[in-house]
């Protein structure tokens, strides 16, 4: 029963962290309940889909199609998650501003909630897919088991409940610091999903190892650690990475940054961005990207 | 935070330098990507039988690409896992799994099937 808690619960705390992290950035947007609940349920419907085609798909494409799906839908949530800092970085300081003059979250219907609610459902979608696979190898293999289910039960409501604390800590920063933060949560996040999908990009032969062990830190600490994990998930750390993920994990932080950079404009683009927040600009929010 | 982009005036000239980059990353994956189509892998097939690996210790020569099969024979679907390999995927029930391992330094890989970790327990040994 243990096990079975302990399997579901590692792939329940994926998810969960990831949708934490989009809370945390659609965090005062008009609707985002809907659109983020909207995003989870259809991950989940999605990842029942996805399992009962385990099969078919594994074999497709040359026996690569998992591979190519696991990589395609990492690299959509990145490109996703790009798009969102590189939004905060143009309309962001504004958001910043009018929540300190406030003291609390504003109401604003326009981030681009679409976009984080894709990220939650790709992030249900591949974590739960192989949760609903594991969790019918149990109920399949017969009787006696009805302690393994409940043990499955159990780590789903357990990677839940951590992803909710993550969530609340989250809302514990303060509010003029709230934004910087979380952007640079997904800047992470975006680039430890990236090293990820180069993982799966190179089972599919698409991509060289380069190096196949840039260092080993499994001793210090170990990816299979409770610490290990959390970090694997929210920064990438990994134990034991290729050259390939090292070179995936720079790329995606550079490009997100130069990004960040290009859309949100000069150096100082808070100058030129204040209407409306005169009194305040001047305490600028450092977020990634801009110096 | 100081980039290399801070020396770069104008918008245009950095969107220049984003094209630049890309072009470069293109070209070291392709060239890449033909390195690891060259080598004609060995293969070795490993079953997957009441939740145990058949055979659990797989010998396979050093400095040579292997293509490792997965045949899972049990109705009950298996995440074969290696962390020594950097290998994880799904093998559905009564179905298999065809995985490409490079060329490693001669030791002992170890492998998991995740799903049932208590019985599902084996290692690739390169010699």
């Amino acid at each position: 029963m243990f096990g079975a808690a302990l399997v579901v619960f590692r792939e329940t705390l994926e998810a969960a962290l990831i949708v934490a992290i989009v809370m945390g950035a659609s965090r005062g947007v008009a609707g985002r309940g809907r659109w983020l609940a909207g995003g989870v349920a259809a991950g989940v419907l999605g990842a029942v889909a996805l399992a009962g085609f385990a099969g078919t798909i594994s074999a497709s494409v040359a026996g690569r199609g998992q591979e190519l799906l696991n990589a395609g839908i990492l690299l959509a949530a990145v490109a996703m998650l790009a798009w969102h800092n590189a939004w905060m970085s143009v309309h962001g300081r504004q958001l910043a501003a009018q929540m300190r003059r406030v003291g609390h979250d504003v109401s604003t219907g326009v981030k681009p909630l679409s976009a984080l609610a894709l990220v939650a459902s790709f992030a249900v979608l591949r974590e739960g897919s192989e949760t609903v696979l594991f969790m019918y190898g149990l109920a399949a293999s017969g009787a006696g088991n009805s302690g393994l289910l409940a043990g499955g039960v159990l780590g789903l409501i357990g990677g839940a409940l951590l992803g909710w604390l993550i969530y609340r800590g989250l809302l514990a920063i303060p509010v003029h610091r709230f934004m910087a933060v979380v952007s640079w949560m997904v800047l992470l996040l975006a680039a430890g999903l990236a090293a990820n999908a180069a993982g799966y990009l190179y089972q599919a032969g698409l991509v060289p190892a380069l190096i196949s062990q840039v260092w080993d830190s499994s001793q210090i600490l170990s990816q299979g650690s409770v610490v290990g994990t959390l970090l694997h998930i929210l920064i990438g750390y990994s134990d034991r990475p290729m050259g390939i993920q090292v070179v995936f994990y720079a790329a995606t932080l550079a490009a997100i940054l130069l990004l960040m950079r290009v859309v949100g404009g000069g150096r100082r683009p808070a100058a030129a961005r204040a209407e409306g927040a005169a009194p305040v600009a001047s305490e600028a929010v450092q977020e990634p990207g801009q110096s | 935070m100081t980039t290399v982009v801070d020396g770069l005036a104008s918008r245009d000239e950095r969107i220049e330098f984003v094209r630049k980059m890309s072009l470069m990353v293109a070209a070291v994956l392709a060239l890449g990507t033909a390195q690891v189509l060259a080598a004609e892998p060995v293969e070795r097939v490993v079953v997957i039988e009441n939740h145990r690996f058949q055979p659990a210790e797989v010998k396979v020569p050093a400095h040579q690409p292997v293509r490792l099969v997965i045949d899972n024979r049990d109705p009950t679907p298996e995440e074969f896992e290696s962390r020594d390999l950097r290998l994880e995927k799904i093998v559905a029930g009564h179905s298999q799994a065809t995985l490409r391992v490079e060329p490693l330094e001669a030791g002992e890989y170890r492998f998991v099937g995740e799903f049932n970790e208590d019985t599902a327990q084996g290692k690739l040994v390169v010699e």
